[in-house]
């Protein structure tokens, strides 16, 4: 990892991580652990839409793209049209140009594609402006 | 990372390891272990998918798309390598390229996976 890991733990941050796939909850989950920041972790798109229905809200939500019963796209379009207003990070192995603008035409901010790294995670935050680098 | 990790494991697999810390000791091993449970479910559908004889290239893409996603996360260079080629045979829908892969694609995972357990027995 290069340079030094940024810890946000007094910005008081949240995230939600939005995958399928346990290998990858993990992993973006300790991710998010190691800058301090607070996160959650759902399965698929409905479960990121259902968590929101129950009132939670996050700063930032890491959304994969393929994902069963609700995927990534659906789901943002649909937390969208719910009025979330949280940055939402598409984070996928997919990137055609054509899928990734289909992605953020549903509402993404920001785009980032896997494996996800500190380095990555650090730019999404930067991008979103959740986090200036000094 | 050893030396006899290199070829086999790519810088992901670093950034697993600079993750781990005093609250989670054991972070890389436990990742490495939800990796084979996932991939080891994945190798059945696909074997099975491939032994019916069906050649559903679709669903055996998809199949294999997350086995490359769940290789990618955790720095398995290698068996990444030989998922793409399993999905450009699925692309053009070639079915004896798909066989030969997948053969390939069971052999490195297999091989990675002993690397891995004489890694965690090494580093214990």
């Amino acid at each position: 990892m290069a340079g030094e890991v940024p810890n946000l733990e007094a910005s008081k941050l949240t995230a939600l991580v939005v995958d399928d796939n346990f290998v990858n909850q993990s992993v973006h989950h300790k991710l998010l652990d190691r800058l301090g920041i607070k996160n959650d972790v759902v399965s698929n798109g409905q479960e990121a839409v259902d968590v929101h229905c129950s009132g939670r809200n996050y700063d930032l939500i890491l959304m994969d793209m393929d994902m069963p019963i609700m995927n990534g796209i659906q789901a943002t379009r649909r937390l969208r049209e719910m009025g979330i207003e949280s940055k939402i990070a598409g984070v996928t192995t997919r990137a055609e140009e054509e899928e990734v603008k289909e992605f953020m035409e549903a509402g993404l901010n920001d785009f980032q594609e896997k494996p996800l790294t500190i380095s990555k995670l650090v730019s999404i935050l930067h991008n979103l402006e959740l986090y200036v680098q000094t | 990372m050893g030396k006899c990790m290199q070829g086999f494991l790519d810088e992901q697999f670093m950034e697993l390891e600079e993750l781990q810390d005093d609250v989670n000791p054991n972070f890389v091993e436990e990742v490495a272990t939800l990796y084979f449970k996932d991939s080891a479910r994945l190798i059945n559908s696909i074997d099975q998918a491939l032994e019916r004889g069906s050649f559903d290239f679709n669903r055996l893409d998809n199949y294999m798309h997350q086995f490359k996603g769940s290789s990618s996360s955790i720095g398995a260079s290698k068996v990444k390598t030989e998922c793409t080629m399993f999905r450009e045979y699925c692309r053009v829908g070639n079915a004896e390229g798909c066989l030969r892969t997948f053969q390939q694609v069971k052999k490195e995972h297999a091989t990675l996976r002993k690397k891995l357990e004489h890694y965690f027995q090494a580093s214990q």
